[in-house]
């Protein structure tokens, strides 16, 4: 299967032909699968080189002027190294891009911490108004990509992963999706855990909402989940742990309920390795996430019976 | 270029053009009058020979897309500016006394979505050049090859790092139709080597350096050619504290 990233140039070179308001700003990452873009379209596919504050201004200033940037390059140098222009020259300005990203929170591990973001949607929730699309699966990070350039100015941050599940889902690029249906809690996967978790969760009888789009957060869909079923509801991101539990508690806030949030860890590990290692590590993977998700669940009950 | 009829037409039932001899008193409305120190007006004179006598914009084109934008990213101290603003009509005079209050649409920094004319908001130091690069890009790959891109920064703003992402790049790409005007005032920690001057032409940059009172000289070096190259006016004026 290819990955996200290995669709994105394709899927983006397609959109330059077809709409005369998209522009590609890279920081010299990625360039190489915009190498024939390039040749077609010299003024909108723009490689700063390694410059990531120019990255994000220059954006802003093609925004302004009527065109719809998509900046692309890894995550720590995209959301986390600009981070003050990101904030100030979309939000600020009043404009918007399509930020995507590529190497998520560990997609190489053997490149080490400099390469990890994990904290990437963490931080774009500190600001006002961005909508963030963690797709799980190469088909559904096309049609994000596509519903994200075609959404006016808004502020859009694209999620890239070589994390992926086995397939994809009609996925809508607002609403989660209700991949399972079971009474006894509702456990909330985002993009490419899906898969995990739904092997972790076999057998038990909870309620499992897939999220690709995070931002704005799903709140009727996780509110109609918890009217079939318990309030205990578990949070499953591939990225920072709780960055959804105040999502949570504020879609849930008149209902008593338990969140829990799983995600990968804020200590860093200093270990390389594979992606599967570290997703055992943050204890992301299937045999985990049931220890945890069956003893949180379950603890739940035992307190109300008791 | 702009013409006296041109003039008329942006102050509209305003009878009377302000002038230049008019900004102390539009300052005055904003600072209270005693605050005329030199770093408040450090832009003041190529604040005016710009909106004067250079940039193809008026309120009436304010959103048209073949204005000349001009970027201010030395947001601090923006009286002057908006004392120009007032002058040429995009903010009405009577805004200016409540400079800073919390129903004003004039604060300490500006923020274009609250100021009619400005291009971008400011405050935050090294923003207005990478924008204006971008801002050039985009006219460029649209076709709009007439109307020209200004930033003014500051000599001490020019120490941030996104500026220099900016200046490198802007050569070789030969952003033809970006002009810089930094504002000297010596306020910048550490000297640097060489003169600012040299910082930019090393980059490929077309560069003039002019005494920023001087309207003819600023008039020259504003308007003088530059094919394939950027272009920065260094505007030398006495020192912040000096």
């Amino acid at each position: 299967m290819d990955t996200m990233r290995d669709r994105f140039a394709p899927v983006v070179s397609r959109l330059l032909d077809e709409d005369p308001r998209v522009a590609v700003v890279l920081a010299e990452i990625g360039k190489d699968g915009f190498a024939e873009a390039m040749r077609r379209h010299p003024e909108r596919v723009i490689n700063v080189g390694i410059r990531e504050q120019l990255l994000v201004g220059a954006a802003a200033g093609l925004a302004l002027t009527g065109l719809r940037p998509i900046v692309h390059t890894f995550a720590s140098f995209l959301v986390e190294r600009p981070f003050e222009q990101v904030k100030l020259d979309f939000g600020h300005q009043n404009t918007g891009a399509v930020l995507v990203s590529a190497a998520a929170s560990f997609d190489w591990p053997a490149g080490g911490y400099t390469h990890m973001a994990p904290g990437d949607v963490a931080l774009l929730d500190t600001l006002d108004g961005w909508t963030v699309h963690v797709p799980g699966h190469p088909d559904e990070a096309e049609t994000l990509l596509r519903r994200a350039v075609a959404a006016g100015d808004d502020k859009v941050y694209v999620r890239l992963s070589v994390q992926a599940n086995r397939q994809g889902r009609a996925v809508d690029g607002e609403r989660f999706l209700t991949v399972r249906e079971g009474r006894s809690g509702v456990v909330v996967a985002v993009g490419p855990v899906l898969d995990a978790v739904l092997a972790a969760t076999e057998g038990l009888d909870l309620t499992v909402l897939y999220a690709t789009t995070v931002r704005p957060f799903d709140t009727a869909g996780l509110r109609r989940a918890v009217q079939g079923a318990d309030t205990d509801v578990v949070l499953v991101e591939p990225y920072l742990t709780g960055t959804s539990t105040a999502a949570v508690s504020e879609a849930l806030a008149e209902v008593p309920h338990r969140v829990l949030g799983l995600g990968v860890g804020r200590r860093e590990l200093r270990r390389y390795g594979t992606v599967e290692e570290h997703v055992a590590a943050h204890g992301l993977d299937a045999r985990s996430l049931r220890e945890r998700i069956g003893g949180f669940v379950g603890a739940g009950r035992a307190s109300v019976r008791a | 270029m702009k013409t006296a009829a041109d003039d008329s037409r942006i102050h509209g039932d305003d009878s009377r053009t302000l002038g230049y001899e008019d900004l102390p008193r539009l300052m005055g409305l904003m600072t209270g009058d005693e605050k005329h120190g030199p770093a408040a007006t450090s832009t003041l004179d190529v604040l005016w020979v710009l909106y004067d006598r250079v940039l193809r914009v008026t309120p009436e084109r304010s959103q048209d897309p073949v204005r000349d934008r001009f970027l201010l990213s030395k947001g601090h101290g923006p009286m002057a500016y908006y004392a120009v603003l007032a002058a040429k009509g995009f903010v009405p005079v009577e805004w200016l006394p409540g400079f800073g209050a919390y129903d004003s649409p004039l604060g300490h920094h500006p923020d274009r979505v609250l100021v009619p004319g400005a291009e971008i908001g400011s405050g935050s130091l090294g923003h207005g050049l990478p924008i204006a690069v971008g801002t050039a890009l985009g006219l460029r790959a649209q076709g709009l090859r007439e109307p020209g891109v200004w930033v003014l920064i500051g000599d001490a703003e020019l120490d941030e790092g996104s500026n220099h992402e900016a200046i490198a790049f802007a050569g070789p790409a030969g952003l033809d139709r970006l002009h810089t005007v930094v504002i000297d005032n010596s306020s910048a920690g550490h000297a640097r080597p060489g003169g600012i001057a040299a910082r930019f032409e090393a980059a490929g940059w077309s560069a003039v350096t002019v005494d920023g009172r001087d309207h003819e000289a600023l008039y020259a070096a504003f308007t003088a050619p530059h094919p394939g190259r950027p272009h920065v006016v260094i505007a030398r004026v006495e020192p912040k504290n000096g």
